[in-house]
């Protein structure tokens, strides 16, 4: 597991990742934005996003894995996505207190009801998903480094 | 009923095998299956959501495992005194499960739950957010706190393991002090 | 009850492994049979005998739903679960540079 590892696995695995990767993450995207009408939910949704860039850097390696989402990037996903959920809680205090429910609620099965729910999805799918990438970049990085100076 | 019990017995199967084997990448794979078999029964006790999250949870669980266990060796000795400490460990765990099985039978029957609060958010959950996901409505609307708790956890993680991964520490501020002294 | 019987049966399994264990990743693997342990405690608590998913469907009318509190304290308890599990992975991949060794017995210098 060193240098040839960083030039990632077989060709079989590199095709077959080339053709799901997209769909993967278009996946996680559903998942995240019909939050409100079916199961799934924000946490799910990010999860499987951040799973389809470690699938990329589990086939490729990490050089075309980081020139997708680099590691400043996902810093800034992150913070994004954090700071987005606490605005729209502090929005809240327009109608009276913290998180409240202030966008008109639609009618139930519709893409665009529930209020701040969506948004609310939105911004914590970011938050795990680049969190989670995060982690694993940060793991990967450091068995490379210490395997590399023995 | 049968299948939640054959499952149960199959998960139970597979943690004994997870504690008990020696190679390393083996038991990984054993919590793994244990995994697989918890999703199932979330799915048969009626909560997708839960399945969904478990099953993607656990994937990457195993990822950061099998990083940290590969090429890595495994002692095999047993220290003296392995009877004694066996048997105290296997005499606790007796004495919890007895006052376990005392307490159990203060729950009420299985299948039968008092619904006090769950009964407001089931009948006007779906009016009052506008959500069908009754789920989704309770966790980012009713509950919204432990949401927001959730997340700085996930964010202290993130920085957690970012700093301890670090390389640059002490070590290089000493070998610049004396190479300034020499 | 028979059923919360196993789920603390799958409980001791994780504590045993804990307490007995001497190789750290050993003792993070108990730990993740712990909180998988606990978490199915949790829906099993919320069960409702011939209960429904709770989600409102548009063709039917749903009269009989399970519980669906305890679901949203599993959903944030696995998500947490996560972050405790890497933060513990990350440490033992530490403790292994420094010492060369996953064996807690030869851990054992607290100097400052």
């Amino acid at each position: 597991m060193s240098r040839e590892h960083e030039k990632g696995m077989s060709l079989i695995v590199k095709t077959i990742t080339r053709l799901t990767v997209g769909l993967i993450l278009l996946y996680g995207i559903y998942i995240v934005s019909h939050g409100h009408v079916s199961p799934g939910g924000g946490f799910a949704g990010g999860v499987i996003i951040g799973l389809s860039f470690v699938h990329l850097m589990l086939a490729y390696g990490k050089d075309v894995a980081l020139g997708k989402l680099s590691k400043q990037a996902s810093s800034f996903f992150e913070n994004l996505g954090a700071m987005l959920f606490l605005g729209i809680a502090l929005l809240g205090f327009i109608g009276g207190y913290f998180f409240l429910n202030f966008i008109s609620k639609g009618e139930p099965f519709r893409l665009f009801s529930a209020g701040i729910i969506p948004l609310c999805n939105v911004a914590i799918s970011l938050k795990v998903g680049a969190g989670l990438f995060g982690i694993f970049v940060a793991l990967v990085l450091l068995k490379l480094k210490s395997e590399r100076k023995r | 009923m049968i299948e939640l019990y054959v499952l149960l017995i199959f998960m139970i199967i597979g943690a004994i095998i997870a504690v008990e084997i020696k190679d390393l990448l083996s038991s990984v794979v054993a919590v793994g299956a244990v995994g697989l078999g918890l999703s199932i029964v979330f799915l048969i006790l009626k909560a997708p959501d839960v399945a969904i999250t478990q099953l993607v949870v656990e994937i990457l669980a195993l990822i950061i495992l099998i990083r940290a266990t590969l090429k890595v060796d495994l002692p095999f000795s047993t220290s003296g005194r392995w009877f004694f400490n066996t048997l105290i460990t296997v005499g606790f765990i007796v004495i919890f499960l007895l006052a376990a099985v005392k307490c159990l039978k203060d729950l009420p029957e299985f299948g039968y739950p008092i619904m006090r609060v769950a009964s407001t958010y089931l009948k006007e959950g779906a009016l009052k957010t506008g959500a069908t996901n009754l789920v989704a409505s309770v966790i980012l609307d009713y509950r919204a706190y432990d949401t927001l708790g959730e997340a700085t956890i996930l964010f202290t993680a993130v920085i957690g393991v970012l700093a301890v991964v670090r390389k640059i520490g002490r070590k290089k501020e000493y070998e610049e002090v004396e190479e300034a002294d020499e | 009850m028979m059923v919360y019987l196993l789920c603390i049966i799958l409980f001791c399994c994780g504590l045993y492994c804990v307490l007995r264990k001497r190789n750290i990743i050993k003792i993070i693997i108990g730990v993740i049979i712990l909180e998988y342990a606990v978490n199915l405690f949790f829906i099993l608590t919320g069960y409702r005998m011939e209960g429904r998913a709770p989600i409102f469907s548009s063709e039917a009318e749903i009269l009989n739903m399970v519980d669906p509190l305890p679901q949203a304290l599993v959903l944030t308890a696995i998500v947490i679960g996560l972050a405790t599990t890497a933060l513990l992975v990350a440490i033992a991949i530490r403790i292994y540079e420094k010492y060369g060794t996953f064996d807690i017995t030869e851990i054992r210098e607290l100097k400052g």
